[in-house]
């Protein structure tokens, strides 16, 4: 069996997988990180989104083999060592932007590189378009757009630009 | 009930909004959900499921496919048979017309000589990996002869039409009805005019984002199973599983459900893999587990709605409602799901007065077998379809009359000095005032200002409509004496039990089961309100059938009002009980004490014990009245509801409909609802954002398809059109509220409101978008197809006149 070699949230992981094994089944079933949810088998619902190399990646759509040698972040490795968390992680806290939680990891992981990706700014109507990718069953999606809006500032460092509309 | 009879606010208490206990364990990937277990020794189910819908199960060879790699067992419905094991039972029993019970065809765990819808599972394969199990399946070779099926409600009615269970004549399952058929005869005699209606109540996949998932476990010493499942309800489970499938004593069987991604009803039922998992465990000796693929889902998930219906509305001259007549058919898909057959009838039927005076009111439900996954609740659960109904046939009503949509529902509602209020369809509405929801929706929505707006729409060659719906639902499910004397099989109550710890602190152990509602933030607050003690010392533990004496979990927006109202009557004994210790303490009488910021007093001294001196000595007993009480501070109770709760309110939704593409673009929806005492502001309003956006769903959006064969069209997310953050807009929300005057909290319940108000209110406002376009009424869902039809077919017609 093929071995993957991967940095996973800072720290050097190995496993045996099959060809076939998908990178979220090496992350949940070899590595035990079981933040990173399957909610589909057609790419469709983002609930297993990590970063792969800074990306926001679906981790069902990819072979573990794929991502050998990549840096891979997880819903595990966004808080700092003493706990404090990311400013989206805290915002989706403040704004109630979950309820059962599933759709959460991978709706926070897509959310930070929405907001990374665009220094420029984000009108709501953006984080709605964004979000594309992600399903959530129990929000409505009202307090997620509000929590990312907010996330926004604190990762930039500034004021959130107002809409060039 | 006022605000005077409830403890004061502590600060995280009632009324507030602490941030959500559960959040920090679910934003860093440390939940616990169903898939995340893994027991030593584990094994991997997978079921090999019919591809047709229906056909007789000629053979099944698995010879090839035991000798596949890594195989540890394989199971047909022939070993589930020699094993005696029963079929999945229905908790609720519907009796037709002529008094004769509804037809209950058994369920059993695995197909036996017939498959009857795509989805059944016809043979569990277990093996070392998942991968495995999947590969053996492929291997199995199954030769099943197809049959005629019947995909819809009409093919399965109709003459000569196949049948699913050859002892349902007509595919009919029960033919219900309630109400006063002659009243209702002699008000429409006497109708100035008649409103109709025929609609469909679309079917639809509830989809909670957490696929299903089960592991059986059992402990060879102990004898004990142990069921791990994705439920709303361990303890049904645990009883419907137990008592009638497997056979396994209570004490024998521990069923959990650890966090749970969400239910909308659909993880309320006993689903034959959780009894499979549970059985085979004990055949094979090692825990075996089974996690549900999304596709998978979509045909064994029971679906929800499905309804075809047929209203009369007979009105006065004035616009009064006389009396309204119903007939409905149901769809229960391939066998009856758990809670099925209460959907259409007592959960449905029963609130067709809505929020109005209607004097009269019959109808008529035939519930329907077809060769589809067995359908149930699905979040409001009868009530969406009833709310629906009336809320368009209102509608329709006011434009049969002439009448402004407003002024017909002012014309017919309850008013709110006439609570309580006899409906003639067996339910007394507590409490309510839809005047002042009405007039708070229709002000934060700018109703008034409406035709300004939609002339600035047409400036832009868009069409703009408004519409709103004002409803009513039933919830809190119910006292037990009604349910029973109604057909279900379960007592409806539920359990608390709370221990106060030596020092203090307090763990409440509580039957409900929280998958998203935020239960171990509200249930805190109102702990620590009622006991004065701070918000950060109280536990909530929930969904572990070895921990908690009993319930029956989350669904009907219940956990509140029944959950709740259990919670508060344990805490009032353990501040009974703590009285008395506070009285020996301090050498008064115990009608002296007085309790109050989690201190006993004794009136009109400065005498005082802090609720945790009580503790302590409750625990450290040696100044005690050990004549009079036990030592410890440990609670149960069990509370059964008076009555239903009956939350409502108004819904207003805008939306613009592009004429070229026929693409509905909403534009605002504001809710305003009256749900009694709210606990938490932030979870109330989250409730009603996450309901509204499936209704909106369900209007816009969301089909189950069937092909003539049986075959799911839309049977995963690339097919069926889940919302997406840009289908929908922020929604105003607001509560105007009435308490419940029949439990403690004054509690009515937030889980369904949303999904139960807006559907109609969506479709209102499509219609009153294209009013200049003849349409009465477009059935759900109005997608951009049906829109551009409608407005092409009716082009030429206004261009000729
Ligand atoms: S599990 Fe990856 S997109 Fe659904
Ligand atoms: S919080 Fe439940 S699916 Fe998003």
């Amino acid at each position: 069996m093929p071995q993957v070699k991967l940095t996973v949230n800072g720290k050097p992981a190995t496993a045996e997988v099959e060809a076939r094994t998908l990178l979220v089944e090496m992350l949940r079933e070899n590595l035990h990180l079981t933040g990173t949810h399957v909610g589909c088998d057609t790419s469709q619902c983002g609930a297993c989104v990590v970063k792969i190399d800074g990306k926001s990646v679906k981790s069902c759509t990819m072979l573990a083999v794929q991502a050998n040698g990549s840096e891979v972040t997880t819903i595990e490795g966004l808080a700092a060592a003493d706990g404090t968390l990311h400013p989206m992680q805290e915002m989706f806290r403040e704004h109630h932007g979950l309820q059962c939680g599933f759709c959460t990891p991978g709706m926070v992981m897509s959310a930070i590189d929405l907001v990374e990706s665009h220094p420029e700014g984000l009108t709501e109507q953006q984080i709605r378009e964004e979000l594309e990718g992600n399903i959530c069953r129990c929000t409505g999606y009202h307090n997620i757009v509000k929590a990312i809006a907010a996330a926004w500032p604190l990762m930039h460092g500034r004021e959130l630009p107002q809409a060039a509309e | 009930m006022n605000d005077t009879t409830l403890p004061h606010i502590v600060k995280g208490g009632i009324g507030a909004s602490p941030k959500r206990v559960e959040d920090r364990r679910f934003l860093s990937g440390r939940g616990h959900y169903t898939d995340d277990i893994n027991r030593p020794g584990q094994t991997y189910a997978v079921f090999k499921r019919s591809d047709v819908a229906h056909g007789v199960i000629r053979s099944i060879d698995t010879s090839a496919a035991r000798a596949m790699p890594g195989v540890v067992a394989i199971f047909t419905g022939d070993d589930i048979a020699k094993a005696g094991i029963g079929g999945v039972p229905c908790g609720w029993q519907i009796h037709s017309k002529d008094g004769s019970p509804m037809v209950e065809p058994p369920h059993p765990v695995l197909a036996q000589g017939k498959v009857r819808y795509v989805g059944d599972a016809v043979a569990m394969v277990i093996a070392e990996t998942v991968d495995q199990a999947k590969d053996a399946a492929e291997a199995l070779v199954i030769d099943i002869d197809p049959l005629p099926a019947v995909s819809n409600m009409i093919a399965a009615t109709a003459e000569g039409a196949a049948l699913v269970h050859d002892d349902a004549k007509g595919n009919v399952c029960f033919d219900w009805h309630i109400g006063d058929k002659d009243a209702v005869d002699a008000a429409f005699a006497k109708a100035h005019k008649v409103a109709t209606i025929d609609l469909v109540n679309n079917r639809l996949v509830p989809n909670p984002i957490e696929p299903r998932a089960a592991i059986g476990d059992f402990d060879q010493s102990t004898g004990e199973h142990t069921l791990y499942t994705t439920s709303q309800n361990p303890h049904v489970i645990r009883l419907l599983m137990g008592a009638f499938v497997l056979q396994i004593p209570e004490h024998k069987l521990r069923v959990v459900a650890p966090d749970v991604g969400g239910g909308f009803g659909a993880k309320i039922f006993h689903y034959i893999e959780e009894a499979a998992v549970t059985w085979a465990a004990a055949q094979v000796n090692r825990p075996v587990k089974w996690t549900c693929e999304r596709s998978e889902s979509f045909i064994t998930d029971a679906h929800g709605r499905d309804h075809i219906t047929h209203a009369e509305l007979a009105l006065a001259e004035d616009g009064a409602f006389l009396g309204l007549r119903v007939k409905t058919m149901a769809n229960l898909g391939a066998y009856l799901s758990t809670f099925a057959p209460s959907v259409p009838t007592y959960l449905s039927a029963t609130l067709l007065a809505g929020v109005y005076t209607t004097p009269a009111i019959y109808s008529e439900v035939k519930a329907i077998f077809t060769n589809t996954v067995p359908v149930d609740a699905y979040r409001g659960a009868g009530r969406p379809e009833t709310t629906f109904l009336l809320e368009r046939l209102v509608d329709v009503a006011a434009k049969t009359m002439g009448m402004d949509r407003v002024a017909i529902r002012r014309r017919n509602f309850i008013p709110a000095d006439a609570y309580p209020y006899q409906t003639p369809v067996a339910l007394q509405y507590d409490s309510g005032n839809h005047e002042a929801t009405l007039a708070r929706c229709m002000e934060l929505a700018d109703w008034s200002g409406f035709e300004a707006r939609r002339a600035e729409s047409a400036k832009r060659g868009k069409l703009r409509g408004i519409g709103m719906s004002t409803y009513l639902e039933a919830c809190g499910i119910a006292p037990s004496a009604v349910a029973g004397a109604l057909g279900a099989r379960a007592g409806l109550y539920e359990v608390a039990n709370v221990k106060v710890h030596p020092t203090g602190s307090v763990t409440l152990y509580t039957g409900t089961h929280s998958h998203g509602q935020g239960h171990e933030t509200t249930f805190a607050q109102l702990v620590a309100d009622q006991l004065g003690v701070p918000f950060e010392q109280v536990e909530i533990v929930h969904g572990d059938t070895s921990k908690i004496p009993f319930g029956m979990g989350t669904y009907g927006s219940r956990s509140l009002a029944v959950g709740g109202s259990a919670i508060v009557k344990a805490v009032d004994k353990i501040i009974a009980k703590s009285k008395k210790i506070a009285a020996h303490l301090m050498e008064a009488s115990v009608d002296d004490i007085e309790f109050k910021d989690g201190k006993f007093t004794v009136a009109g001294t400065d005498k005082s014990k802090a609720f945790g001196e009580i503790a302590l000595t409750a625990y450290v007993p040696h100044n005690y009245p050990h004549e009079e009480l036990e030592p410890g501070l440990d609670e149960t109770a069990f509370y059964d509801p008076k009555n239903f709760t009956f939350p409502g309110g108004c819904h207003i939704c805008e939306v613009e409909v592009d004429p070229d593409t026929g693409v509905v673009n909403l534009l605002n929806f504001t809710a305003v609802d009256d749900i009694g005492r709210v606990i938490n502001p932030m979870i109330v309003h989250g409730q009603v954002h996450g309901g509204v956006a499936q209704g909106i769903g369900q209007a816009l959006l969301e089909h189950a398809v069937y092909d003539e064969t049986g075959q799911l069209l839309s049977g995963s997310l690339m097919d069926y059109t889940m919302p997406r953050a840009d289908n929908l807009v922020n929604i105003h929300v607001g509560t105007e509220s009435t308490m419940c005057t029949h439990n403690p909290l004054g509690a009515k319940g937030v889980g369904e409101v949303g999904a139960i108000g807006s559907p109609p209110a969506v479709i209102n406002a499509v219609v009153d978008a294209l009013r200049d376009y003849g349409v009465t009424h477009i059935d759900m869902p109005a997608t951009p197809q049906k829109i551009w039809s409608i407005i092409n077919a009716a082009t030429p017609r206004m261009a000729a006149e």
